[in-house]
């Protein structure tokens, strides 16, 4: 017997050339049910291609590409996903009712229009003319527009782009909804907050591999880096030279230290500065780990 | 490899029913959308009917009865042309650029529904050019017209409309976003001149009248005359070669279209 597997979508060696250029160099990601992915990486890194295999847009030269265990470009594949794209216009002059019941004719059984309306948060944009939404609106349009036919596995490209606060903590609190019922998601952005308050999972590409995979936390510890800020007027260039400071800078009154044993470094300056004030100590967020890991293989590749 | 058993079996299937409803809804939408676009229509609608109106009927007056009828025809297949290259042309063009043709293939739109909802807003404004012009040719032209000819005439225009549709379709996917209208109208403009919709070919020069059987235009006219009981020649002939212009168009274009997107 086999057991139950929650993939709903795999790459498996996958490599895509563009002439010269390896967008994705045998690249291994699963997908499971229920489950947010963030995939984060550079420009370049490959998130599009990866993106655009699983879609059915891009063919693989190599490797395997599988939807719900079937070809992507099959459309019974296809109509268990919702799509929402970085960078798509839609017809202008249509009103947003006319787009959701166009797109929701594609699908074997849609959400109710106003369970997806509520959702997406457009009940006031129902009756307007898609090009005269403002760039955030439109955005919230294409998002029903995604979730409208009940998929199982949900792609939201940049989502949030062009979203005031309030707009994207609306989103993220839809995007966690639909995780809670069960729908994969697979998220890029550039936003690292984003991937922070909603991923599960975060795969981080570099030049069309996987450099890093696991849980926000999973990552976070793989650069063991915290910050520390304080108001002193200790010398900047000294403290470089102590132990377990990789960094220390000046901003004003104000000192920036990256330090990997904090502890340590926090007892030796605060005998070093008795009149040390606004004391503060924060882990490295997502921002800093993903710079310092793809910045490893840019040095890697300057050794290399 | 365990194989992708609970997953692979979908919730619920998409019914003929359904399937159906989406390639209506898509036709729908389509239709819809440049029914309501003046950039599209007005264009499509007023060239064909004020040149009509200006040298078919105004300019007209002590010309013979059968250059009324001659120019219904003319600007009848002139008036059919210009839905089909643009219709398909830009909006191809524009959405391959804009990223809502990628959007739709990545979408579980059926296979075709995308093109076929094209074609039949292109059949539909086509209907509409046609049916203006034969009442201005029956109101002001005081044409008369048997119920025969003027369905034949609207049929041949809404199917006439389909091989434009398909160069169209293949100037689109050659090029890309703001373009294509430029490209267009160099092909539109002078086929028309060239086959005869302009100036009656008789009285363009001999090198330009043995040319005009390369023009698709000038085999629709050939079919419009013969709606309008003027044809001289068999119409099956035209027929067959618009419709391997439309064929051969639209297999360039579908071939690009899978390869580039």
């Amino acid at each position: 017997m086999e057991k139950p597997d929650t993939t709903v979508a795999s790459l498996a060696g996958a490599t895509k050339r563009y002439g010269a250029l390896t967008a994705l160099n045998g690249l291994d990601l699963m997908l499971h049910r229920g489950e947010l992915l963030a995939l984060l990486g550079p420009n370049g890194a490959g998130k599009s291609t990866a993106i655009g295999l699983l879609l059915g847009l891009v063919r693989a030269d190599a490797g395997r590409v599988e939807l719900f265990g079937k070809d992507p470009q099959h459309i019974d594949a296809r109509r268990r996903i919702g799509v929402m794209l970085q960078s798509a216009m839609l017809p202008g002059t249509l009103t947003v009712a006319e787009l959701l019941r166009q797109t929701m004719s594609y699908y074997p059984a849609p959400r109710r229009q106003e369970e997806t309306v509520q959702l997406a948060g457009i009940a006031d944009l129902l009756q307007r003319r898609y090009a005269n939404l403002s760039g955030g609106q439109q955005r919230r349009v294409q998002f029903a527009i995604a979730l409208c036919g009940r998929p199982e596995l949900l792609f939201l490209d940049e989502p949030t782009v062009g979203m005031d606060i309030d707009a994207r903590q609306k989103l993220w609190i839809a995007i966690r909804r639909l995780v809670n019922e069960g729908c994969a998601v697979v998220l890029t952005t550039h936003y690292l907050e984003e991937a922070e308050a909603l991923a599960q999972r975060v795969v981080v590409l570099a030049k069309g591999r996987v450099l890093s995979e696991g849980s926000v936390d999973a990552l976070r510890s793989r650069v063991a880096l915290t910050r520390i800020r304080c108001i002193s007027d200790l010398d900047p260039e000294a403290l470089a030279q102590w132990p377990h400071v990789t960094r220390a800078e000046r901003d004003g009154e104000r000192l920036h230290l990256h330090s990997d044993a904090p502890e340590k470094v926090l007892r030796r300056l605060l005998d070093a500065d008795p009149a040390l004030s606004e004391l503060e100590v924060r882990r490295a967020g997502l921002a800093e780990a993903f710079t310092a890991l793809t910045h490893e293989t840019d040095s890697e590749k300057e050794v290399a | 490899m365990s194989v992708i058993a609970t997953a692979a079996v979908p919730l619920s299937a998409m019914t003929p029913r359904r399937v159906l409803g989406a390639y209506l809804e898509e036709a729908r939408s389509e239709c819809l959308r440049y029914l309501r676009a003046p950039a599209f229509m007005l264009p499509v609608i007023l060239f064909p009917t004020m040149f009509y109106l200006l040298f078919g009927i105004v300019m007209n007056n002590h010309a013979g009865y059968d250059a009324a009828r001659y120019l219904l025809a003319s600007y009848g297949v002139f008036g059919v042309m210009s839905p089909g290259l643009f219709g398909f042309g830009v909006s191809l063009a524009a959405e391959r650029d804009n990223g809502l043709l990628t959007l739709k293939r990545a979408l579980p739109m059926p296979p075709g529904a995308y093109l076929l909802g094209k074609m039949l807003m292109a059949m539909l404004a086509a209907a509409v050019v046609i049916t203006l012009l034969l009442l201005m040719a029956l109101v002001l032209a005081h044409l008369s017209l048997t119920l025969p000819q003027a369905s034949q005439l609207l049929l041949t225009g809404m199917l006439g409309v389909l091989p434009f549709c398909a160069m169209g379709m293949a100037v689109g996917v050659l090029v890309k976003g703001q373009g294509a209208p430029g490209v267009l109208n160099l092909i539109y403009l002078p086929m028309s001149f060239l086959s005869g919709l302009w100036i009656p070919l008789p009285m363009l020069p001999a090198l330009l009248q043995h040319m005009a059987p390369i023009w698709p235009s000038a085999h629709l006219q050939q079919l419009a005359l013969s709606a309008l009981g003027i044809g001289h020649t068999a119409p099956w002939a035209h027929v067959l070669v618009l419709g391997s212009y439309g064929t051969a168009f639209f297999l360039f274009a579908v071939r690009r279209l899978r390869r580039a997107g």
